[in-house]
């Protein structure tokens, strides 16, 4: 894209990629650290665990070597109380104040908590936090947590890990339409088409791990990311042609035959 | 005196601080937390906050994930 003016601004800090990654999923920090450099991001999510002294390695020095902005997520959290405790945590290990707040529902679905989510958002606003909610595809609810301070909004695609993409459209583009912070579409995405997609409904930015972490080349396919990314951005900024539902000619229509 | 770090059954001296219970999972200290019964000690608070019989601490750092 030309217009290089065209960052996506997040929590008062300025990204040349609307692309933000999570780490889950790779098959090792090898395969990671080379597809997240093919899908030029510059905001990776963790998660927090119990330290394991066993492991070698850590996702944090892949993404210092490659000057990503680490961005802690609470999955694993089903309450407020953990999700407000797992980010405090998270701001004390990694001296960020920025947290991706997810709240699950159940195990099942991985569907996020709206309830919780709330409440949680609400503390840590006050708290001094950078909030990035994950959510279902609600406009109200999206329009709530802007309200309670929030700095984006992240409404999912589709179930976290199911590859469906975007199961409803409609609902994304009624969000996009009410925000005036960023809307990040999370979770969901199986291939470039959906994340162009994304995209091109108005989202700010799109989130993901699996789509990449786990297809057969995963370095590929970001680099496959990066660019969907970057088409429906333009594309959205473009202007597309109005549906139709005939035909309207191309070509002049002056007679071919004198 | 016993405390629970990281869930599992543990043995530190008594006067043990949040600094020893590090210690005796990693040599790390940047990039990891703590927190004792549910609450936040920030790093610079190790060495002085002495820890409890039946204490549960944690200790978390970064993984991949989301």
């Amino acid at each position: 894209m030309n217009d290089t003016d065209d960052a996506l601004v997040l929590g008062g800090e300025k990204f040349a990629s609307r692309l933000i990654m999570g780490t889950g999923g790779a098959p090792s920090l090898d395969v990671l650290d080379r597809a997240l450099g093919a899908s030029g991001t510059e905001l990776t999510t963790v998660a927090m665990r119990r330290l394991d002294p066993a492991v070698q390695g850590s996702v944090l020095d892949v993404l210092r070597r490659r000057g990503i902005k680490v961005l802690p997520n609470t999955a694993g959290c089903y309450t407020a109380g953990e999700a407000v405790l797992t980010a405090r945590l998270a701001r004390e290990a990694l001296e960020t104040n920025w947290v991706k707040l997810e709240v699950i529902a159940d195990e099942r679905t991985l569907l996020p908590d709206p309830i919780e989510t709330f409440d949680a958002a609400e503390r840590l606003v006050a708290d001094g936090f950078v909030v990035l909610p994950y959510i279902g595809d609600d406009p109200a609810l999206a329009r709530r947590l802007e309200q309670a301070g929030c700095a984006a909004v992240m409404p999912l695609g589709a179930p976290i890990g199911s590859g469906l993409g975007i199961r409803n459209p409609h609902s994304i583009e009624l969000i996009v339409e009410a925000a005036s912070v960023p809307v990040i579409l999370d979770a969901g995405l199986g291939t470039a088409s959906d994340a162009a997609l994304a995209m091109e409904l108005g989202c700010d930015a799109v989130l993901l791990a699996t789509a990449v972490t786990r297809a057969q080349r995963p370095e590929l396919m970001a680099a496959a990311m990066r660019s969907a990314v970057e088409a429906g951005r333009s594309a959205r900024l473009a202007g597309r042609i109005p549906r139709r539902r005939y035909a309207e000619a191309s070509s002049p229509s002056l007679p071919r035959f004198a | 005196m016993k405390v629970t770090i990281n869930g599992d059954a543990g043995e530190l001296p008594e006067g043990a601080t949040v600094a020893h219970a590090v210690q005796s999972l990693t040599a790390m200290t940047s990039g990891v937390a703590v927190a004792v019964n549910d609450v936040v000690v920030s790093r610079g608070a190790w060495e002085s906050t002495s820890l409890s019989e039946n204490d549960r601490v944690e200790v978390l750092t970064a993984v991949q994930g989301g």
